[in-house]
């Protein structure tokens, strides 16, 4: 079954496109990377399925049902969650409040019990430090605390923007792991991402964004067999 | 003990029962600061047309007491986001000086519509409890239910914003408002929630400075500018600080009044934040 379509979007800020008929499609069950370079509209990729900023033409479909006439706080409640760019914890809230604040939805906010329980359980250190404000935590802390607030409102789909970015090596270890479990545990996963070499390990497929425009899309393998990206990307 | 020291107390309990109705007062605009990012320069006009609505629907109309003062919480909230909705709403993305400006208008547009509305005449209530001796000390009763309203109120506030969703929300805009959407959170209705959580409680101080003083359209003059420097005192937006600085500039009015003269209270309390300012400009539990 299809999870998420995106149909020749096209989206930017102010006078500037960003995106040029994006097309991309998931698959339920389905992990999926978007790699590039900085700057080529991978986070607006993700802002525009998530509606932070509107798509001026191109159509974007979650289980089939078009997100057109969905506003922007309505998206999760269709069950994607999107872990934005920089992880965007808020500070002086607690970890908890943190997590609280992803099971906001109606819906979510009936088994928050549950799922506080679920989250816990995938990151203990988040309940060894859930009465502390989240700008204390470490940078791997806070990934997991801006992974688990998105988890907290029981997504279909999970967009990741860059986890691993900012984390010393050991860390990103340890958060590809975790992107590794959180697929095995069912949810279907879109996920932005710089560090090329490991993200080809967890997902099955691969979109290319090069300025705006899918260059190449294709499985793992085909990805690190192609030359193209082991030059430019891999650096083989 | 000595007489003077009776009456210090008197004065310093006096400065704490004060204390807990500016810090009432402070609350509303520090909540609206902190969520929106714009000062309500003209909120103590809202705490005037609050005191209206109680004189008119008791006095005027004949509502029991309680009822009118309910009724003034209700229409000082709807006031609130009626302010919103036209006033603030479309200078959001203005500069803070214009943000500034435009409730500064407000401010005045109120108290001349008030004294066309009303007149001049100074209103009073017509209430008047008795006051409370404890030794040699004597209270004001209405500075008591003032002071333990005011406590109340603050703690049912403080439990809202710690214990619901809506008030985690409410923190949390001020912390990073682009992202709410995907919490599921649409900041327009947020805005509008603390626009009326704002006006009840502008409304609720009313309702307890209206069994103490008189009502008149320029009401707003001699207490406004104060619960201002209390909250930037405390740092704007912060509400624990806002509290503290609602207590320690009370004082300075009790005590410095009682040592000296009641008009060196104010006298003190202001070269108190002046020198603040210097020292502290900030706020005391402000960030920046
Ligand atoms: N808020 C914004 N306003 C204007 N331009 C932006 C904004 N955010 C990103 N851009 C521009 O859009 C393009 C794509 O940015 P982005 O999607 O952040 O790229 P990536 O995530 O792949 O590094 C870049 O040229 C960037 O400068
Ligand atoms: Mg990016």
């Amino acid at each position: 079954m299809q999870m998420l379509s995106l149909t020749k979007v096209c989206a930017g800020y102010s006078g500037f496109q960003a995106l040029f008929e994006v097309s991309v499609e998931v698959e339920a069950g389905e992990a999926v990377a978007v790699i590039g370079p900085n700057g080529a509209g991978k986070t607006t990729l993700l802002r525009v399925i998530s509606k932070l900023i509107g798509a001026t033409s191109g159509e974007i479909r979650m289980e089939g049902a078009s997100l057109a006439r969905v506003p922007a706080h309505e998206v999760v409640s269709r069950g994607i969650a999107h872990v934005p760019e920089n992880r965007r914890l808020f500070p002086r809230l607690t970890v908890e409040e943190n997590l609280r604040m992803g099971a906001f939805p109606r819906a979510a906010r009936k088994r928050y019990g549950e799922r506080l329980e679920f989250v816990y359980g995938l990151f203990p250190r988040l309940e060894e430090r859930r009465g502390q404000p989240a700008g204390t935590l470490s940078g791997g802390e806070q990934q997991m605390c801006a992974i688990g607030r998105a988890l907290m409102s029981g997504p279909k789909l999970l967009l990741l923007d860059e986890p691993s970015a900012g984390l010393a090596p050991v860390v990103v270890q340890a958060i590809f792991d975790l992107v590794r479990r959180i697929c095995a545990q069912g949810y279907t996963v879109l996920i932005v991402e710089q560090n090329i070499r490991q993200v080809l390990k967890v997902v099955g497929r691969a979109y290319l964004l090069e300025a705006g425009r899918i260059r190449l899309a294709g499985n793992s393998r085909e990805f690190l067999d192609s030359q193209e990206i082991r030059k430019t990307y891999l650096g083989l | 003990m000595e007489v003077f020291d009776i009456f210090l107390l008197e004065a310093i309990l006096n400065g704490l029962l004060l204390g807990g109705l500016l810090a009432l007062l402070s609350l509303g605009l520090n909540l609206i600061f902190g969520v929106i990012d714009v000062v309500w320069i003209c909120y103590a006009e809202l705490i005037m047309c609050g005191m209206y609505a109680v004189y008119y629907l008791h006095v005027q109309y004949h509502w029991p007491l309680l009822a009118a003062m309910a009724a003034a919480v209700v229409i000082v909230a709807v006031l609130g986001v009626i302010l919103h909705q036209f006033v603030i709403r479309p200078v959001l993305g203005a500069e803070p000086i214009n943000q500034l400006l435009v409730t500064g208008g407000v401010l005045f547009f109120l108290q001349a519509a008030a004294t066309l509305a009303f007149g001049i005449e100074f209103r009073n209530l017509g209430v008047t409890l008795p006051s409370i001796r404890l030794g040699e000390m004597s209270f004001s009763a209405a500075r008591l239910v003032a002071f333990c309203v005011a406590l109340a109120g603050m703690l049912g506030m403080y439990l809202f914003l710690s214990r619901s969703y809506l008030g985690t929300a409410i923190r949390a805009i001020s912390q990073d408002r682009a992202i709410m959407p995907l919490m599921g959170v649409s900041p327009a209705r947020i805005f509008v929630l603390a626009s009326a959580l704002g006006g009840a409680l502008a409304g609720l101080g009313a309702c307890l400075l209206v069994l103490q003083y008189d009502v008149h359209p320029a009401i707003g003059l001699s207490f406004g500018p104060i619960t201002f420097l209390i909250c930037v005192m405390g740092g704007l937006g912060s509400m624990a600080g806002g509290f503290i600085a609602a207590f320690v500039f009370a004082q300075f009015i009790s005590v410095g009044g009682f040592l000296f003269h009641l008009e060196w209270g104010y006298v003190l309390a202001f070269a108190f934040f002046i020198a603040m300012m210097f020292w502290r400009p900030q706020g005391i539990l402000g960030r920046r």
